[in-house]
């Protein structure tokens, strides 16, 4: 399968987003927080499958096969965030009431925001697509410098917003 | 006249596999040599979380990764000398060493695993030999390991892995902006790589090539790049001029192959393994019985397939002095050529695979 924005231009294209494998459903999505993989290519990689808990991600015998998310076992809790080390796994969580739903995305840069901080919310290109207020920053012993960020964004952008502009 | 029974040039993670392998099956005296003030070779300057699997301690940062493969030959015995260049490989089985205290030393050894890893290439165009115009891996050295940004608007020529994940830390180190160029139509590194930058707001634009730096005052103050067409010719009329003060380099490495050719060992070029490269067998053996190969030195790849083709010739090594018994070293060699063979699958490992068979071939002609 062709990804031709991300081999040209670096980023999925949306239509490339839509072809994600295991892509969970917009219907899972509003259930509560879940793994949302964006890693398509056959590279020699595997921790996201050994971070996981709840064995939801799987890659089989052959370590360039690609991640597969059952999201019918993740519970969102977010490992797999820190756990990849092509930082290629988010959070998107569209069950709060309301407009405002919440994403999850790795975030190595320094200073870092605080909780309640608004900040510049980036789609994939790094174009800012809007205002975000800041739930929480999780960096702990186990994430090992790879802090965790959630920002409250419109829920129709859950499937765009990746990151936040560097502060 | 010092002597060792396994002597290993290059304390990267090759070179610290093949030490940690041999004296854990058994060779008396291993000695490393490296020229760093500190062993880890590459992996000293990387911080990122490393890939691979469990085995390659994936996700764990590489500089990591470098100190605890250290303490695991330390703690066998193995001794690692740093600050210490090997000059020159002789008949006999003979090494001379330039050592920290400034003096010149002989070595003998019974095996010798060179693991020296690979040497950046340039890139010339008018204005290359500008102050700020300088190879990715010093760009890293400067920023990871002494903590100096060299520049904050910078160029990267090259977006192989090497100048997606040097860009990645550039910008974490306070760069203002990056510009990735890449000539060939589309990006040679990983995706993830590549879509880490593209978020942070860095544009990556293919089919480009530099023409030249402009530093009228002595230093890079502009790049000039240039869109090219499909038969890789620069395009009139095409020509950006970006305010940069640094241009970076990552167009590629090639294999440091220089004791191997005093060492007489036969050599092949491929140009999937980075260009001249000396053949080997399973055992990572080269043409000269008592030498032995590992890492990006035997064809340039990634530190998970170094290590393990370290571990391999670490094994082999001891087994050819007759330490293991037979059975347990055939056993932990295929574990090890097991891995090796599924890190080298999928579209990015294939040519890669099929270059290593392709020397592994010409051992027998
Ligand atoms: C920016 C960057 C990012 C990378 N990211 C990854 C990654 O995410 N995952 C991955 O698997 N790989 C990665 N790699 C690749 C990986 O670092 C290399 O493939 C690996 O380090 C090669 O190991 P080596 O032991 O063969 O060589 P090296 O690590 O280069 O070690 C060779 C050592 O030998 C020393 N030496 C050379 N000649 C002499 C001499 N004459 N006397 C004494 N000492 C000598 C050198 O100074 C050096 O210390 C990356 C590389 C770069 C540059
Ligand atoms: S969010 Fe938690 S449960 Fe879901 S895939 Fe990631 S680690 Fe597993
Ligand atoms: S850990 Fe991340 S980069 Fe590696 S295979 Fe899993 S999702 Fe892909």
């Amino acid at each position: 399968m062709e990804w031709r924005s991300l081999a040209t231009k670096g980023y999925l294209s949306p239509e490339e987003v839509r072809r994600l494998p295991a892509l969970p459903t917009w219907e899972r999505i509003c259930q509560g927080p879940v793994a949302v993989i964006e890693c398509v290519q056959d590279i020699p990689c595997d921790p996201c499958t050994t971070t996981c808990k709840f064995s939801a991600i799987t890659i089989g015998d052959d370590i360039t096969d690609l991640p597969k998310l059952d999201a019918s076992k993740c519970t969102g809790c977010g490992s797999c965030v820190f756990g990849c080390p092509g930082l290629a796994i988010f959070i998107v969580d569209g069950s709060p009431e309301g407009q405002l739903g919440k994403v999850s995305f790795p975030h190595e840069y320094l200073p870092l925001p605080t909780a309640g901080q608004l900040v510049q919310v980036v789609n994939r290109a790094g174009e800012v697509i809007c205002e975000g207020n800041v739930e929480k920053v999780l960096s702990t012993k186990a994430s090992d410098k790879t802090p965790v960020i959630q920002v409250w964004v419109p829920k129709d952008l859950l499937m765009e917003a990746r990151g936040i502009k560097r502060l | 006249m010092r002597e060792a029974e396994v002597i290993i040039i290059g304390a990267g993670p090759a070179g610290l596999g093949a030490a940690v392998e041999a004296a854990k099956y058994g060779c008396g005296s291993v000695v490393v040599f490296d020229e760093n003030r500190s062993c880890g070779g590459q992996l000293i300057k990387q911080l990122h979380k490393f890939f691979g699997s469990a085995e390659h301690q994936a996700g764990v940062r590489g500089f990591v990764l470098g100190q605890k493969l250290e303490e695991e030959a330390l703690s066998l015995g193995v001794r690692i000398m740093t600050n210490s260049v090997v000059w020159g490989v002789f008949r006999e089985n003979k090494l001379g060493v330039f050592t920290s205290d400034g003096k010149v030393q002989q070595w003998g050894f019974k095996k010798l695993i060179i693991a020296t890893g690979a040497m950046e290439n340039a890139l010339a165009f008018s204005g290359w030999t500008l102050p700020g115009v300088m190879g990715a891996g010093a760009c890293q050295t400067m920023m990871n390991m002494h903590r100096v940004l060299p520049g904050k608007r910078v160029l990267m020529v090259g977006s192989g892995n090497v100048g997606l994940i040097v860009t990645y830390q550039l910008l974490q180190a306070g760069a203002e902006q990056v510009t990735v160029i890449e000539a060939a139509p589309s990006i040679g590194g990983y995706g993830v790589h590549a879509a880490k930058i593209a978020r942070a707001g860095v544009p990556i634009l293919c089919s480009h090539t530099i023409t030249e730096a402009i530093g009228p005052n002595g230093y890079v103050e502009k790049a000039v790049i240039q869109k090219l067409d499909e038969q890789w010719q620069p395009i009139p009329g095409t020509e950006t001029e970006l305010d940069v003060d640094m241009i970076c380099l990552s167009v590629g490495l090639s294999p440091l192959v220089e004791l191997a050719r005093l060492a007489q060992c036969r050599m092949a070029y491929l140009p999937t393994l980075g260009g001249y490269v000396p053949i080997h067998d399973q055992n990572m053996r080269t043409s000269e019985p008592d030498v032995y190969v590992a890492g990006d030195l035997a064809g340039v790849e990634e530190a998970s397939t170094a290590l393990d083709e370290g571990r391999l010739a670490g094994v082999a090594v001891a087994e050819a002095l007759g330490h293991p018994s037979a059975d347990a070293a055939e056993a932990e060699k295929g574990a090890i050529r097991l891995r090796l063979r599924n890190l080298r699958s999928g579209s990015y490992g294939d040519k890669r695979q099929a270059g290593k068979e392709n020397l592994m071939g010409r051992m027998s002609e």
